[in-house]
This record gives C-alpha cells, sequence and structure tokens, in this order.
C-alpha cells in the first residue's frame, strides 16, 4: 500500500489556490465562447477567486507553431510576453485556457530550464521587440486543473448530478484528455500521462460513470495541418471515426473533452461520418453529445444550458439534460440576448436534431 | 558533419528529440499517422541518424515528412527518451527554410496554411477566429456552423462574447498596438523570415507547375491547388 502511496505522488500537481492570471483559447473563443465566461464566471461568483482577465494577450500561435509555420524561437517570444503581461498586473499564477497552449508553455518552461541560452536570446527577444521584461510563473495549471481542484467546492453546490433522474444509475461517460495535456510533460498534468485524473475526478466528484474503452487514449485526429488543409482531412476523421467504433459499445450518455479542437472535432466529425456514412453513435440516430468540463460544472450548477451555449454544438443535448432531470424551455433555445426570437437552425440530413 | 545535419543541431528540438535510436519501433506502434499513411517515424529516426547527406536532403524533399499529426504520443511511449514527432518539426523548419517543401505535395500545403492561420495570427491576433473560418472551406463544420456564421452577433452576445468590440471577453478585438507587438516579435524571432520563405518558395513552384499566383489572399488557383489537391497516394496499402 505504501509502494502504491509513492507511485501516486509522482503523478500529483501542485494548482495554486487564489490569484490567476488568465490566457485564453482562440479555438475556445471561436466555438465555445461561453465556456470561457463561465470558467470566469465559476470562479469569480460561485468561488470567490481573483481572476484577472487582460484583453492585452493575443493568440499564442500554437495551431501555427504545431502546423510548422511559426518557428519556436517566435513562439517562445509570444508566450514570453504574456508573461511579461501578467508581471505587470501583479500576477504570478498562470491558467491557460487551451490544451494545444498548455503542451507549448511546458515545453518551453522546459527548454528554458534545460537550455537557459534559450531563456536569455527570449529575454532579448522579447525587450528588442516590445521593451518589455518578464517572470516565470510561479504557478501553471490548465483551466481544467482549476475546476478539478475544486471539483467538491462545485459538488457541494450542485442541483443537478451526473445520474440517470428516473432509473437512479450513474450516467456513462467517456472522457478525452487530450494529447498535449500531459503526453509531452507528465508531471504538468493531474495524474500525468499514464492514468490522467483531471476529467475523471469531476465525473467522480459529480456522481457519474467514467468509462474505460480500448481506444481512450488515443488523438482525436486534429493533427493541426492533418485538418487545416481540406486535402488532409480524411486523416482527422478517421482517427476519432476510431474512436467512436471503440466507445459505441459502452453506450456512453456523453463525451466530456479537456482540449478546445478535441471537443469541436468529436461533435463535427459526428456529422461528417452521418453524412459519408449515414451513421451515427448515440441512440435513436442523435449523435453523442460532447462537452467541455465548464459546460458540464455549469449544468450541474443549475444554469440555463442555452447560457452555455449547447444548442450551437452540432451534437444536441435534451437527451442528456432529459436524463439529469434538467428544467430547460425549448423556447429559450434560439432566443437572441434582446429576447429576440432567432430561426432554427437547418437539421442535418441524418442526425436527429 | 554534413551542412544539413549541422543545421539540423542548431534546432533545440532536434537536439531533445533525439538521444540514441534503438530500432525497436514502440514510437510507430503508438503513431497515428503510421496507421493512416505511409509513414514510418523510427525510419525517419532511422534515416537521420546515418548523418547521411543525400539522404537526409531525399528525406527533406519527401512527402514523410509532413505525415505527423503531432499528437506527441511517441515522447511518451519511446523508450530512450526520443521524440520523433520534434525531430519532424525541425526537418520540416529546415525543409521549408531551404525550399525542399515545395518538391512534395504535402509539404507545398505549408503554403495554405501561411495564407489561413498564418495571415490570421498577424491581422486578427487569433489562430482561427470565428468570423475567418469559411464554411465553403469547411463543410465538415456542417449546419450549425452556417448558422452560427449567419447569425454571428447574436449568437456571440448570447454566450457573452465580446465580439470585435474594445476590452475583455472572448473574440474582443485585439487593438492595434498589441497586434504591432506581435509583428515586431515575428520580426526579431524569424517568423516573418519564415513565412517569406513560404511565400517565395511557393511562388517559384507555382511558376513551375504554370498555376496562377497572387501576392495576396487565397483567391488564386496555387492556393486551391495546395488545399485542395490529394493524390490518393498517401495511405498505407
Amino acid at each position: 500500500m505504501e509502494e502504491k502511496r509513492n507511485i501516486w505522488k509522482d503523478y500529483q500537481k501542485e494548482i495554486a489556490d487564489d490569484h490567476y492570471y488568465y490566457v485564453r483559447s482562440c479555438i475556445r473563443q471561436s466555438f465555445f465562447p461561453a465556456s470561457e465566461e463561465y470558467f470566469l464566471h465559476i470562479l469569480k461568483n460561485e468561488l470567490g477567486k481573483d481572476i484577472f482577465d487582460d484583453p492585452n494577450h493575443t493568440t499564442c500561435t500554437g495551431i501555427g507553431y504545431h502546423a510548422d509555420i511559426v518557428p519556436f524561437e517566435t513562439i517562445m517570444t509570444v508566450v514570453a510576453r504574456h508573461f511579461a503581461l501578467m508581471k505587470e498586473s501583479g500576477y504570478k499564477n498562470i491558467i491557460i485556457s487551451c490544451v494545444t497552449s498548455f503542451g507549448i508553455y511546458t515545453e518551453i518552461i522546459e527548454t528554458w530550464k534545460h537550455f537557459p541560452e534559450k531563456l536569455e536570446q527570449t529575454r532579448e527577444n522579447l525587450y528588442k521587440a516590445t521593451k518589455r521584461e518578464f517572470d516565470i510563473p510561479e504557478n501553471m495549471a490548465h483551466s481544467s486543473d482549476i475546476i478539478y481542484k475544486f471539483r467538491n467546492e462545485i459538488a457541494e453546490k450542485a442541483k443537478y448530478r451526473l445520474v440517470n433522474h428516473l432509473t437512479r444509475e450513474p450516467l456513462n461517460i467517456v472522457e478525452h484528455i487530450g494529447c498535449h495535456y500531459s503526453k509531452m510533460f507528465p508531471k504538468y498534468g493531474v495524474g500525468g500521462a499514464e492514468f490522467p485524473q483531471v476529467l475523471a475526478g469531476m465525473i467522480d466528484a459529480w456522481g457519474g460513470n467514467v468509462i474505460d474503452y480500448p481506444e481512450r487514449r488515443h488523438c482525436c485526429g486534429f493533427g493541426f495541418r492533418q485538418y487545416l488543409v481540406q486535402a488532409n482531412r480524411g486523416y482527422s476523421v478517421a482517427n476519432s471515426k476510431k474512436k467512436f467504433e471503440s466507445m459505441q459499445p459502452y453506450k456512453p450518455d456523453f463525451v466530456l473533452c479537456n482540449c478546445p479542437g478535441c471537443t469541436m472535432f468529436m461533435d463535427k466529425w459526428q456529422y461528417t461520418i452521418s453524412e459519408i456514412e449515414g451513421k451515427t453513435y448515440g441512440q435513436n440516430k442523435e449523435g453523442i453529445p460532447v462537452l467541455t468540463y465548464e459546460e458540464l460544472a455549469g449544468l450541474v450548477l443549475g444554469y440555463n444550458p442555452w447560457d452555455l451555449g449547447l444548442q450551437y454544438h452540432q451534437i444536441q443535448s435534451e437527451p442528456l439534460l432529459l436524463k439529469m432531470g434538467i428544467d430547460f424551455s425549448t423556447e429559450d433555445k434560439y432566443k437572441a440576448k434582446s429576447g429576440f426570437q432567432m430561426p432554427a437552425p437547418e437539421c442535418p440530413a441524418n442526425i436527429n436534431f | 558533419m554534413g551542412y544539413l545535419y549541422n543545421q539540423l543541431l542548431k534546432d533545440i528540438r532536434f537536439v531533445e528529440g533525439l538521444n540514441a535510436c534503438m530500432n525497436c519501433g514502440v514510437c510507430t506502434a503508438i503513431c497515428p499517422a503510421a496507421e493512416f499513411y505511409k509513414y514510418d517515424p523510427r525510419e525517419i529516426i532511422d534515416t537521420v541518424q546515418t548523418k547521411d547527406e543525400k539522404k537526409i536532403e531525399v528525406l527533406m524533399k519527401s512527402e514523410a515528412i509532413w505525415y505527423c499529426g503531432q499528437c506527441m504520443s511517441c515522447k511518451t511511449r519511446c523508450p530512450r527518451g526520443n521524440t520523433p514527432a520534434m525531430v519532424v518539426m525541425a526537418l520540416r523548419t529546415l525543409s521549408q527554410k531551404l525550399g525542399y517543401f515545395t518538391e512534395s505535395e504535402k509539404g507545398r500545403q505549408q503554403f495554405a496554411i501561411k495564407r489561413t492561420v498564418g495571415e490570421n495570427i498577424l491581422k486578427y491576433g487569433y489562430c482561427v477566429p470565428t468570423y475567418a473560418v469559411e464554411p465553403a472551406m469547411h463543410p465538415e463544420q456542417g449546419p450549425i456552423w452556417n448558422y452560427i456564421r449567419e447569425n454571428i452577433e447574436d449568437v456571440m452576445e448570447r454566450l457573452g462574447a465580446n465580439l470585435l468590440k474594445p476590452g475583455p471577453g472572448s473574440m474582443r478585438e485585439i487593438h492595434q498596438s498589441n497586434l504591432d507587438e506581435l509583428s515586431r516579435i515575428f520580426e526579431v524571432s524569424g517568423g516573418s523570415e519564415l513565412y517569406n520563405h513560404i511565400e517565395h518558395y511557393s511562388e517559384k513552384k507555382a511558376s513551375e507547375m504554370g498555376l496562377e499566383f497572387k501576392k495576396e489572399g487565397i483567391d488564386n488557383d496555387y492556393f486551391r491547388h495546395v488545399y485542395t489537391y490529394n493524390s490518393d497516394n498517401h495511405g498505407k496499402e
């Protein structure tokens, strides 16, 4: 037993308790903007934490970096600029809203540790370009690490649990971590690369059942250039399909994702597969809903699913909401903030919508 | 030691990514790209380890270096602490500096990425802003994406975003002073130079192929060709 405890020591991660500087994700802002807004809302208003949302930071350029059009020296300097903005704002703990960015930040900090000359070169580049100076953060967390850290506090405030309210059985949930969270530098992820616990811990705390299926750790297939260029997208959809085929026998009620890209691809590729093959992976010709961890935390806390943005995923979530016993308004689904009734989106040919 | 190998050694990712490969093939076993493409990361490392200039040049002009999807699963699994995906990044960077990338169908696609994601970064401060992900170029995004694009202001407002407005929030306008800093970072750190290499060699290749090329934008035959053409000669047999 003592030996087991020692093994787990290697997979623990220190996560700061308060006072955070927040850097946003390109994909989440574009595809799941409410997730970032509700992350801030939960931290500030549910948990009483101090978090600074700085308008002056930009993309980290990570999609360009992993698609090989942005050099390492450039992305190191862009990230250093974010560290400089954090320092100027008086913060020492950074929260990163994107798994691709998070992987890059870990790669950069590890590079600077092993190659101090690269740190010096980056300091020079940043000063030359912006006259700014930076400190390396004292604590670095992915935004899911923060939700994981406060999962029990969220559970105490929960209005709904991850339980079928009619059968009282736990919901069956696939969790997908996203490769760059900890495959490169396991020590930066909760549970490392072998036993990632960041999403499973939330599911456990909120009453659900984590599905262990053969392709659980397989890549979603983003592949950067393999998706960005239309000619290559067969690679991307083939990898997601491999995962869906593997998880389908376990009848997942939904997929919980860590990474912005994975969330988008596992949602949209279900549509593509339905168009190509007429195949769907949920029951009754429905797809399997794919959620961000803030969307899930928001449902658990009793927020309006349409304020969370679930209607703007391609795979709709009503079957999940009904299972959880969530009270939702159909009329409110496509209303603008002003109350204006927007038209309903087109229904895909092969998915119940 | 030859010129190409020396150039690779200047890339820290190459130094970090290649220790001593014992050819066990675990990287290939875990690799999603090796399952889909005619691709074998073990062979890439094996070729580089020979330090044979001719073989490395052939590799950098080949399709093979463009198949990796950068999932980094090889990093977790290699028993010797190598990272073939990082060696591939170093090979791709050098291939673009030397103009070798236009010798392969997959390599030529770098032009499409530069003209889309690359331009977005400097113009908007985002890699893939909602308003730049065109439904016509992304049919896989489905009817919901058309809807979001057609109703972008109402959708973004309902979801709490701050679309193209000053101040904090999702999809906010990135202030010009911040974009200027980003551009200067690209100038001093080699980002602009790499963009210029991609443009220069792509224009040359477009001329060789007899395809229309324009100095800006995506409305030209060379862009359309590299973005969509697939010879279907890449998959595993």
